[in-house]
């Protein structure tokens, strides 16, 4: 690392390590991103994109919304959707039951202000914005309880906002 | 081509160290008050609510953490490092400000906007956190103070480039001083980084909360926010990468390694620490995935100059502890000036600040970010670059600014020394148990001490929380009782007041290519990708705005 004052012309004037590091700086980045890419597009590990609009004043009311009875629906042998409403400061519904294996697609909508809802143990997470349906799909493939909680501040009893899947041996548990 | 020496000679007069001496005031003011709130909120997640106790004067846990975020990571660091730049502009080009007068209304215009957002925050009209999303609704005077403090600051900026300016045409063809260059290139790149929030409180916010319009669109505010939202870090970084830079190897007896790799950084920084806001919303709704993942691969561009900056930095440091005799591989740490609490407390913020950085890629990375989002890992994160990175290094800073703005000596080094310590020990034990928790599930912004759902297996990591947070408080009292009784002391002998430090370049800095020190072909290419990287998106949100979200009060 020696300097090199001798040179008068302008340049970079840049170190051999210095070039080596910059060269591994670059070669890192580009390894960590082919790495999320790959997971992300072609392996499934998704992040939420554009799902519908809507409109908070009206969509927990409204008769033609999804979201005017929130739920579990069943759609075929091991495929659900869920409806979640996510308002301040409770979710309806509190709880989801689904046997073990099920591939759960999961809409989350808010009537008032931003939520957070993430669920415990999973790749579940997605901020709640009113206006807005966030929308991830999951399968739950261990059984368990996994609660739902609110990761974003929605107000004073914002702490208390939580509610749980509970996924069951098939056969078992309640209605499905 | 003329070969000129920057001029370091130029002494503050008294009334420049004095307007300096007023950011740094207000800085310091703030970063106690807003570390009062610091243990009620780290104690709560082992039980103890002592806001219970407080009410009238503060009524819940989120009042104090939003007071905590206002003043600790928009207040304190905003005044340190507009006083701060006052210092690298005039002490780097070596001539007053061009226009004083223009600094002084920037000053006034952003301590009146404190005030107004002091007043709400106070009374609890403004419980909304620093991030304030709607539809929660604040007190306008919140939003207007807020501005003001932006506005200001984008009017100091105003006296930085008219002085830099009028140096640029009495200097043809040499080479900008460091300090006064990247201080500049940094008040430049927040001017355009701030056009986020600016637009999206004066469109949406402000009319909303005076009751012009009844309602918001949440999502297009998120954008609008967090376009501003990531360049604040690096606003608040650069002036403690500055000081790494240009200051902390002349403190340690060494000179600054690569003068043009330094400019490259920079440069860097102004170029791609816009266009990366997307990484904030990886989990929002109603932004497609392809413009995430792109912002993923910006952000990414971003740590680049990072790991640039940590090859001169430290190449720099090893230069000037082997100068002083140091030796081996990694022996050469042992024979820095740790006694000097500068350079400690900027050595130990570079330490925690490499487990910051490695945080900040898992962050960026697009899906993995959905393990940790808005778990309690972000805020052990940014408790390591904000609250460590840049707010020991600016202790650091201030444990020779101070003296030198007052005529002072520094109160009790050894006593410095031993804050910059109980910090580096307080943030290990907060921050290691917020990153655990945030990886267990715990989420951020939530007293968790209250939480039904919260499991045993936490209590060890919450309980740490309340130990660091403690600590990190008793570090906070002692840096400020330090600041105080500097300036309580006697005056002495200007040969015993400390000098403003300017590290050397190893190589002369006319030696730096040319195109290393224009601004507008960077500000081109800065603006130029901003526009292909939130264009389209924007673009998009804004023709398809929905105003149909009504206020709600916290």
């Amino acid at each position: 690392m020696s300097p090199t004052s001798e040179k008068t012309k302008e340049s970079m004037g840049v170190d051999p390590f210095e070039r080596n590091w910059m060269i591994f700086s670059i070669g890192m980045l580009v390894v960590f991103f082919t790495l999320v890419t790959v997971a992300g597009f072609a392996l499934g590990f998704q992040v939420p994109g554009v799902e519908t609009k809507v409109d908070p004043r009206t969509v927990t009311v409204d008769p033609a919304s999804p979201f005017s009875e929130p739920g579990l629906r069943k759609v075929s042998e091991g495929n659900y959707e869920a409806y979640v409403v996510a308002r301040t400061f409770s979710y309806e519904p509190r709880e989801i039951e689904v046997p073990v294996g099920s591939k759960v697609t999961i809409y989350v909508t808010s009537p008032d202000v931003q939520h957070g809802f993430k669920v415990q143990d999973t790749n579940i997470n997605m901020q709640i914005v009113p206006g807005q349906v966030s929308k991830l799909e999951y399968t739950f493939d261990r059984v368990g309880e996994f609660p739902y909680i609110c990761t974003e501040f929605c107000g004073i009893g914002h702490a208390a906002m939580f509610g749980v899947v509970k996924v069951v041996q098939p056969g078992e548990g309640g209605d499905q | 081509m003329t070969v000129s020496d920057v001029k370091v000679g130029y002494e503050l007069t008294t009334k420049e160290k004095r307007f300096i001496g007023w950011h740094i005031l207000v800085a310091v003011l703030a970063l106690l008050i807003g570390s009062l709130m610091g243990p009620l909120q780290s104690f709560e997640f082992s039980g103890l609510n002592l806001y219970r106790y407080l009410e009238p004067i503060l009524q819940d846990y989120y009042q104090g953490l939003t007071l905590h975020g206002v003043l600790n990571a928009l207040v304190w660091t905003t005044f340190f490092i507009v006083g701060f730049t006052n210092l690298t502009t005039i002490k780097g080009l070596g001539r007053p400000l061009s226009h004083p007068l223009v600094n002084k209304i920037g000053f006034w215009t952003m301590l009146t906007g404190l005030v107004m957002t002091a007043v709400p925050l106070l009374l609890g009209e403004a419980t909304v956190l620093y991030t304030f999303y709607p539809p929660l609704e604040a007190s306008w005077a919140f939003y207007l103070g807020l501005t003001l403090v932006v506005v200001g600051s984008w009017i100091e900026g105003y006296g930085f480039f008219l002085t830099y300016r009028g140096w640029r045409k009495d200097n043809p063809g040499v080479r900008s001083p460091f300090i006064a260059f990247a201080g500049v290139l940094n008040m430049a790149m927040w001017q355009i980084a701030t056009l986020g929030i600016a637009v999206e409180i004066l469109t949406m916010l402000l009319p909303w909360s005076v009751g012009l319009i009844d309602a918001t669109d949440p999502e297009l505010a998120r954008t609008y926010f967090w376009f501003t939202g990531h360049p604040l870090v690096y606003f608040w970084l650069l002036p403690a990468y500055i000081s790494w830079y240009a200051m902390l190897p002349k403190q340690a007896g060494g000179k600054l390694f690569s003068d043009s790799l330094a400019r490259l950084a920079f440069w860097l920084f102004l170029l791609v620490s816009i266009p990366v806001g997307f990484h904030h919303q990886f989990v929002d709704p109603g932004i497609p995935e392809g413009w995430k993942w792109i912002h993923a691969g910006l952000t990414y561009a971003v740590f680049f100059p990072s790991m640039l900056t940590a090859f001169t930095v430290i190449a720099s440091l090893e230069h000037a502890a082997k100068q002083r005799g140091g030796k081996g591989l990694v022996g050469w740490i042992r024979a820095l000036p740790w006694s000097d609490p500068s350079v400690s407390a900027q050595l130990l913020a570079g330490i925690l600040f490499m487990f910051g950085g490695i945080g900040g890629l898992v962050n960026a990375s697009y899906n993995i970010n959905t393990v940790i989002h808005n778990t309690a890992w972000v805020p052990g994160h940014f408790h390591l670059t904000v609250a460590t990175a840049v707010t020991l290094s600016f202790i650091g800073i201030s444990y020779w600014l101070v003296p030198h703005l007052s005529g002072r000596k520094l109160w009790k080094p050894k006593w410095a020394v031993i804050q910059t310590w109980t910090w580096f020990v307080g943030m290990i034990i907060f921050s290691n148990a917020m990153h655990v928790l945030g990886l267990l599930g715990a989420p951020r912004r939530t007293p968790l001490g209250q939480a039904p759902y919260v499991p045993e297996e936490w209590a060890g990591h919450l309980l740490r929380v309340s130990i660091g947070g403690g600590i990190l408080f008793i570090a906070v009292i002692m840096y400020v009782w330090t600041m105080y009784k500097t300036v309580r002391g006697p005056k002495v002998d200007p040969s015993e007041v400390p000098e403003v430090p300017i590290a050397e370049s190893m190589r002369h800095p006319q030696l730096t290519p040319a195109w290393l020190d224009t601004f507008k072909p960077w500000l081109i290419g800065a603006i130029v990708l901003i526009l292909v990287a939130y264009g389209p998106q924007l673009f998009e949100q804004i023709s398809n705005i929905s105003l149909n979200s009504p206020g709600i009060g916290p």
